[in-house]
């Protein structure tokens, strides 16, 4: 167990490999209780989140999630969410759980008209269920309609004489779900997916496992490739910015834009033995700090040294030759496109 | 319960020293099954070169699991003679067999009577006691 934004969270159950193939192969159990919920009310709802969110709400239907990041007046990102229209009054959004006390505030503050904020961190745990076995699963557990969802979609579901948010999502790239129940079920529903799996490798899996599937997918995680000094456009989150439309931060980012983005957060591969890691840094052909790693691992499914790091735009194209100092030895590195895997399910 | 082989000696750092069967100026040295155990899969060695000299407590190496880095200190004055290359193929060695298969490198000390300033099996196994 491992101390996580006020949590003891398991780090891993029983091994980071064999939990990462778990997901890959079969099916895993993550226990992500430790997320934020926040619920935004009201009349003009979609309008009054489209101000504080960089997405835009109205290209989804109700019933649809949304990936976003939530930004400052300067720009930088505040947190990274994934919204659900439930209706166009009604938004429900996950935050992340390093962020539980700030985001709600950030939001209060830019609400504008009718909306209403309700904090309902405490009243969710959240279960994720991932992997290409997880549509069996559902479908054992919640039968064939909601088995059939597909991808960033959300429902309502009865478990044990309570609901529960049934949602397409995830942080893996693998099929699957995310469940938000009601803490007092939470662990009822974790012991019938044991259950119900035993036969198709279910098995649980800790925040070790999904730092290094994310990692694959290049996902980003807020507080290592994301935060209050980066920029959605430089973070390579563009398609989750419209700058179209009006949001807390989007003059700011226009300006950038308009400025030109001064750096890009790229994949990185790194040969001849290093792995690259958090804070390691990127030099350019003179041996000059060009930027810095933000994260790294040895990617499971692949064998590669893989992370993603910030480098002049100028340096970002694919095949871009770098060297990562990785602990006073210097590695040579080359930009590389993301996902660094593909899903044996979406081949 | 952690295992801490009685002709051992240990550091604060986690790392096992053992001598030689032949010769007491050489010491065989590696991480323990606790820190192993903490660590979790190890999936990269890094080993200090051939020949280099190190004092005690520099960081001569380190061993990476998915999530971390932890350096490798030498334990003793000393140079570097031989390092187990089997590992940087088979970094899994060092879960399977930490105080085995799983070395990581031979200091040939000058002092042979510094390795018995080390922390024998017993204390080290109640210093990792009060880790707990």
């Amino acid at each position: 167990m491992t101390p996580f934004a006020g949590f003891a969270m398991p780090l891993q159950y029983d091994g980071i490999l064999k939990e990462h193939a778990r997901v890959r192969e079969h099916v895993g159990l993550f226990d992500v209780s430790h997320m934020g919920e926040v619920r935004i009310t009201g009349a003009g709802a979609v309008d009054a989140v489209n101000r504080i969110i960089s997405n835009d709400l109205h290209r989804i239907k109700d019933g649809r999630a949304q990936y976003t990041t939530m930004c400052a007046p300067d720009g930088t990102i505040v947190d990274d969410l994934i919204c659900y229209r439930l209706s166009a009054e009604e938004i429900f959004i996950c935050i992340n759980a390093a962020n539980r006390s700030i985001d709600p505030a950030h939001m209060r503050e830019h609400l504008s008209g009718d909306a209403v904020l309700a904090d309902e961190s405490d009243d969710w745990a959240q279960i994720a269920v991932q992997g290409p076995n997880a549509t069996t699963l559902i479908e054992r557990v919640f039968g064939d309609t909601l088995a059939k969802l597909r991808p960033f979609r959300i429902r309502t579901v009865a478990f044990r004489d309570t609901e529960l948010y049934f949602a397409t999502t995830g942080y893996t790239g693998e099929r699957g779900c995310e469940l938000y129940c009601r803490p007092e079920v939470a662990v009822a529903l974790w012991e019938q997916l044991e259950a119900d799996g035993a036969d198709l490798g279910v098995g649980p899996a800790g925040l070790g496992a999904r730092d290094t599937l994310r990692l694959e997918m290049g996902y980003c995680l807020y507080g290592s490739d994301i935060d209050r000094s980066t920029s959605p456009l430089e973070a390579g989150l563009a398609w989750v910015t419209r700058l179209g439309t009006e949001f807390v931060g989007r003059d700011a980012l226009v300006a950038q834009r308009d400025a030109g983005v001064p750096r890009a957060l790229v994949g990185l591969e790194v040969f001849e033995r290093g792995i690259p890691r958090h804070g390691y840094p990127i030099l350019g052909a003179d041996g000059e700090t060009v930027g810095a790693v933000t994260s790294g691992t040895k990617s499971p499914s692949t064998g590669r040294a893989i992370g993603l790091g910030y480098v002049p735009s100028g340096m970002a194209a694919e095949g871009t030759e770098l060297t990562i100092d990785c602990r006073g030895r210097q590695r040579p590195a080359r930009v590389v496109k993301t996902p660094f895997y593909t899903s044996k399910g979406d081949s | 319960m952690t295992d801490t082989p009685p002709e051992n000696r240990y550091t604060e750092e986690h790392e096992w020293a053992r001598r030689d069967d032949d010769n007491p100026h050489i010491i065989w040295i590696g991480i323990t099954d606790y820190a192993q155990g903490q660590l979790g899969d190890v999936v990269m060695v890094e080993l200090p070169e051939v020949g280099e000299a190190v004092d005690d407590d520099d960081a001569c190496g380190a061993v990476e699991s998915p999530k971390s880095v932890s350096d490798v200190f030498a334990p003793l004055v000393g140079r570097i003679i031989e390092v187990n290359e089997t590992l940087l193929d088979a970094p899994e060695i060092v879960n399977s067999s930490p105080y085995d298969d799983g070395w990581l490198f031979k200091l040939e000390i000058k002092d042979a009577a510094s390795f018995d300033d080390l922390m024998d099996h017993e204390t080290y196994a109640s210093f990792v006691e009060g880790l707990e």
